[in-house]
């Protein structure tokens, strides 16, 4: 039994990565190909940081991504609270529906009805070239497909914290404000850390809602990948990929050692009381 | 007393005011475009043309619901093992089944498509001449590989909670590993499944990229058809298939979870 | 002394269900009043509301002679110390203690001597900088005990404080607060639901039933004068029997008049009559104003326990001397051990012993089983 688990998780899980490790392979091909590895080189990475419309896109997805991710974490924690506040079923239940609609909906029609709101917006206002608006318009609709996932994440913490802290806090002296400041918030942290972990992923990934919204003076990863794939792919885009897979993979090894370690020492001093 | 409740709840009213702005108008705004030609004339022509899409649908829903099956079968199991392995080895595994998602799926996309084509890596390693890329299979390959962790990561999340007691209860109480997997430990991950199916059937029902890819430019799924209007700026008629394809996913959707969880699905749509 | 706090025709109800109804109290400086009664009473909502948490729908509260009642819970000088300690798991203990100090903006020097001496005085020197969540129930409740009085309250809240704890410390818990409150000489309003924490430690007792007050007085008052069936069921083991008044200092009950104490009732009006169990006298047959048979007996260590069928309605006896059960015993009680009710709604309700057994008197009667 134990064995047959063991064959089937190693199955999968290389099913899963020989796609990814064709693709770190073939970065370092010396040919221009992602089918015939003719031997080995950086040519690709050299290629890679020698090409500015590159890196343009990747700055533009790191900025797109931070003030998104930012934006819908402040919105959305807010949100989180006032939902939590909130005495009548029937209202909460209506306000997270609609804020779930964009994670329900398949992105295809996010962006669509993005682009047309968009679409309506200029004509509104006599805005003729959409560049002028785009990348409000991508922040806009960057920070709406994140909001459902942040008040996702934090909306459980609230409710499991429950009423007694920000009550303690009150009698104490806080008012409203400041007790929620000085003592839910930092209670209720990780949740909004993975909230805004979780913005900040979905943005930098984000090909769809982007595809529709994007404007021509503001490209970022995913759409240009998504242009240079409409054509033969040259390798740079897998060394692209490669590093950031690499990096990806350092920082999920780092946070693990150190949520380990975090655990290890709670054990400790947990162990030193009794 | 009604205006006190109000003030309770301000900290919601920029998201309020954004999700009316955002999410709510942009709705309607397609359903506008629906029902009006390219005029802006109220029209049922939109809707009418639908059933000229009606075998495209079709063929979306029955590969969609061919993936989702496969990813269910296929990652049950999967999150059953890594939910009973030790705590170390979870945090590994779930490490291992997030790590491709942070590649971008255009990328893995292709990266399978340059594995699998004609003239790909596959054929040329083993110098063969398998025709994969182009079939109903690939498409349907593409779309588990894409989606899977969105079926493994609900499904674990739900059995690692169920209490380890349980097996010991169920066995107590006479029954057969096989009927305690099926009696207890399956109804009880029944909403990491739901999650797990809706997490994995809307961008497969949806997805156009995978289809463009693996598909080969044989077919054309229901995403191709709305991308295809929209770049051809027939935009009436892809907002009326967007129209009714996100009430038919809203409606399922609600359906599946009013089913599950009883009168608490209706909250989360 | 003076009136500190006042409550008028307070009321409150939840989703149109009642839970306070016209409550009239009013609380002396430097008093340890104990709000008492069963879960669901209102004793709860009575102290959120004086705290802060929970406005009234009818009714005023004054504090010092001015109206508090639209004044928010961090502008009153009441503090409170929660069910559950509600202490912020990101602070240690030390910050915990300061908190209301810091929020005053007080100086460094004066916080930590204040806080110093703060944790001297509930005997956590040296626990500055534990977690704490890494402290036992007592000491987390000493740290609440702390953080509430460091900025000089003039009323402390009690919230159950020692519900979590088990019995030893809890007992240890109740001397250590009424001492705490003599050395600082402020007003403690205290909520519980057990009748002995109630009657150990308080100036005065708030029993409560149903969101309304049922009696006020001294422990020793409420004791021995309880104004009605629920009260005299819900404090101590009362046998609780339907007389008729026939004059003043004569009572009629199970076909025998008694000689009593309480005066003041109109000439045959219907009563209900209070004998405790520790105050009925086991004597010969033929000796006993009533007689009845034994239907069960338990050894509870100081005393037997005595359940005693007398025409019908069982009564409870403590007695030091062993009787066979299916025995037949005369009860001998003495006049200042009967006191005589009005007949109130709660008549009839209490004070029978015929389904009596310790296990099924906690099963059956959830909602007051805590008391025990």
């Amino acid at each position: 039994m134990k064995y047959a688990s063991r064959i089937y998780l190693c199955l999968i899980f290389s099913v899963l990565y020989i796609p990814i490790f064709t693709l770190i392979l073939f970065s370092f091909n010396v040919e221009n190909s992602t089918a015939e590895f003719a031997g080995f080189s950086l040519r690709w990475y050299i290629e890679l940081f020698n090409s500015p419309e590159t890196f343009t896109a990747l700055r533009n997805t790191l900025l797109l991504a931070v003030l998104s991710a930012l934006l819908s974490t402040v919105i959305g924690t807010a949100a989180a609270e006032g939902i939590y506040k909130m005495r009548s079923r029937f209202i909460k239940g209506a306000i997270t529906s609609v804020t779930n609609i964009p994670m329900m909906n398949p992105d295809i029609v996010t962006g669509m009805s993005m682009m047309l709101f968009f679409a309506a917006v200029m004509g509104i206002f006599k805005i003729s070239d959409y560049n002028e608006i785009g990348f409000a318009a991508m922040l806009i609709a960057h920070t709406t497909f994140c909001l459902p996932y942040v008040i996702l994440s934090v909306l459980p913490r609230i409710n499991e914290l429950g009423d007694s802290l920000s009550e303690a806090a009150l009698d104490l002296g806080c008012t409203p404000v400041s007790a929620f400041f000085r003592v839910k918030l930092p209670n209720i942290m990780p949740g909004v850390i993975s909230g805004m972990v979780m913005a900040f992923t979905l943005s930098l990934d984000d090909f769809v809602i982007s595809y529709f919204v994007g404007p021509t003076n503001f490209q970022t990863l995913p759409l240009l990948i998504y242009s240079m794939t409409k054509k033969k792919v040259t390798p740079d885009m897998y060394a692209l990929s490669t590093i950031i897979i690499v990096s990806v993979f350092i920082l999920l090894i780092i946070s693990n050692i150190r949520s380990g370690k975090r655990a290890d020492e709670n054990k400790r001093k947990r162990g030193a009381v009794k | 007393m009604k205006k006190k409740s109000l003030m309770r709840s301000i900290a919601a009213a920029p998201h309020i005011f954004w999700a009316v702005l955002f999410i709510v108008l942009p709705l309607i705004i397609v359903g506008v475009y629906a029902f009006t030609d390219a005029e802006g004339n109220f029209s049922l022509a939109n809707i009418a043309a639908l059933t000229d899409y009606v075998p495209i649908f079709w063929l979306s829903l029955e590969l969609s619901v061919i993936a989702t099956a496969v990813c269910l079968v296929i990652g049950y199991p999967l999150a059953y093992i890594i939910a009973k392995s030790s705590p170390r080895a979870q945090k590994i595994f779930i490490m291992l089944l997030m790590l491709p998602m942070w590649t971008n799926l255009l990328i893995r996309t292709y990266s399978i498509m340059a594995i699998l084509d004609d003239g790909g890596f596959l054929n040329t390693l083993l110098n063969t001449s398998f025709h994969i890329v182009g079939t109903k299979g690939a498409v349907i390959f593409g779309m588990v590989y894409d989606f899977l962790p969105y079926m493994v990561l609900p499904i674990y999340t739900c059995v690692s909670k169920i209490d380890k007691h349980m097996w010991e209860a169920a066995s107590d109480l006479g029954c057969s590993p096989v009927k305690t997997m099926l009696k207890v430990i399956f109804p009880l991950s029944m909403s990491g499944i739901i999650s797990g199916v809706t997490m994995v059937l809307v961008p497969s029902i949806s997805t156009f990229y995978i289809s463009q890819k693996l598909g080969g430019g044989t077919f054309e799924l229901i995403g191709d058809t709305i991308e295809r209007q929209f770049v051809t700026g027939a935009l009436n008629v892809g907002a009326a298939i967007s129209l009714v394809m996100m009430v038919l996913i809203l409606i399922s959707i609600t359906v599946m979870n009013r089913f599950s969880e009883g009168d608490e699905g209706g909250i989360i749509v | 002394m003076s009136k500190l706090i006042e409550l008028k025709g307070i009321s409150k109800s939840y989703d149109g269900e009642k839970v306070l109804e016209g409550i009239n109290l009013y609380i002396r400086d430097k008093e340890f009043i104990t709000l008492l009664g069963p879960s669901g009473c209102g004793k709860t909502t009575t102290l959120r509301i004086i705290g802060g948490f929970e406005t009234a729908d009818e009714g005023q509260l004054y504090f010092d002679g001015a109206e508090i009642s639209d004044v928010p819970a961090y502008k009153r000088p009441i503090n409170t110390v929660f069910q559950k300690y509600a202490l912020f798991p990101h602070l240690n203990v030390y910050e915990n203690i300061a908190f209301p100090l810091r929020l005053k903006k007080t100086p460094e020097a004066e916080i930590r001597e204040r806080v110093t001496e703060m944790l001297k005085m509930v005997a956590l020197s040296g626990f500055e900088n534990k977690s704490v969540s890494t402290l036992s129930g007592g000491q987390q409740q000493r740290v609440a005990i702390a953080r509430a009085l460091i900025s000089h309250p003039r009323v402390l809240l009690l919230d159950e404080p020692l519900g979590a704890l088990d019995l030893k410390l809890r007992k240890d818990m109740q001397n250590e607060l009424k001492s705490i409150q003599k050395a600082i000489g402020i007003t403690f309003i205290y909520v519980t639901h057990d009748q002995e924490e109630a009657l150990s430690m308080s100036d005065t007792i708030v029993v409560m039933a149903d969101g309304e007050i049922q009696q006020i007085g001294t422990p020793t008052d409420i004791y021995n004068e309880p104004k009605n069936a629920f009260v005299a069921d819900f404090i101590g083991e009362s046998n609780i029997i339907d007389g008729v008044m026939l004059e003043d200092r004569k009572v009629r009950l199970e076909g025998h008049t008694f000689d009593c104490l309480d005066e003041g009732f109109g000439r045959g009006e219907p009563v209900d009559v209070v004998i405790r169990p520790e105050d009925v006298d086991v004597v010969k047959p033929e000796a006993g104003m009533l007689t009845g048979q034994v239907t069960a007996v338990t050894f509870k260590g100081v005393h037997y326990e005595i359940i005693v069928d007398i025409g019908g309605f069982k009564w409870m006896i403590q007695s030091t001397d062993y009787v066979a059960p299916e025995a037949t015993i005369g009860l001998y009680i003495e006049p200042d051990a009967i006191h005589v009710m009005k007949k109130s709604k709660y008549s009839g309700k209490f004070g029978d012993y015929s389904s009596f057994s310790d296990e099924l008197d906690q099963l059956s009667d959830a909602d007051a089983a805590e008391e025990f």
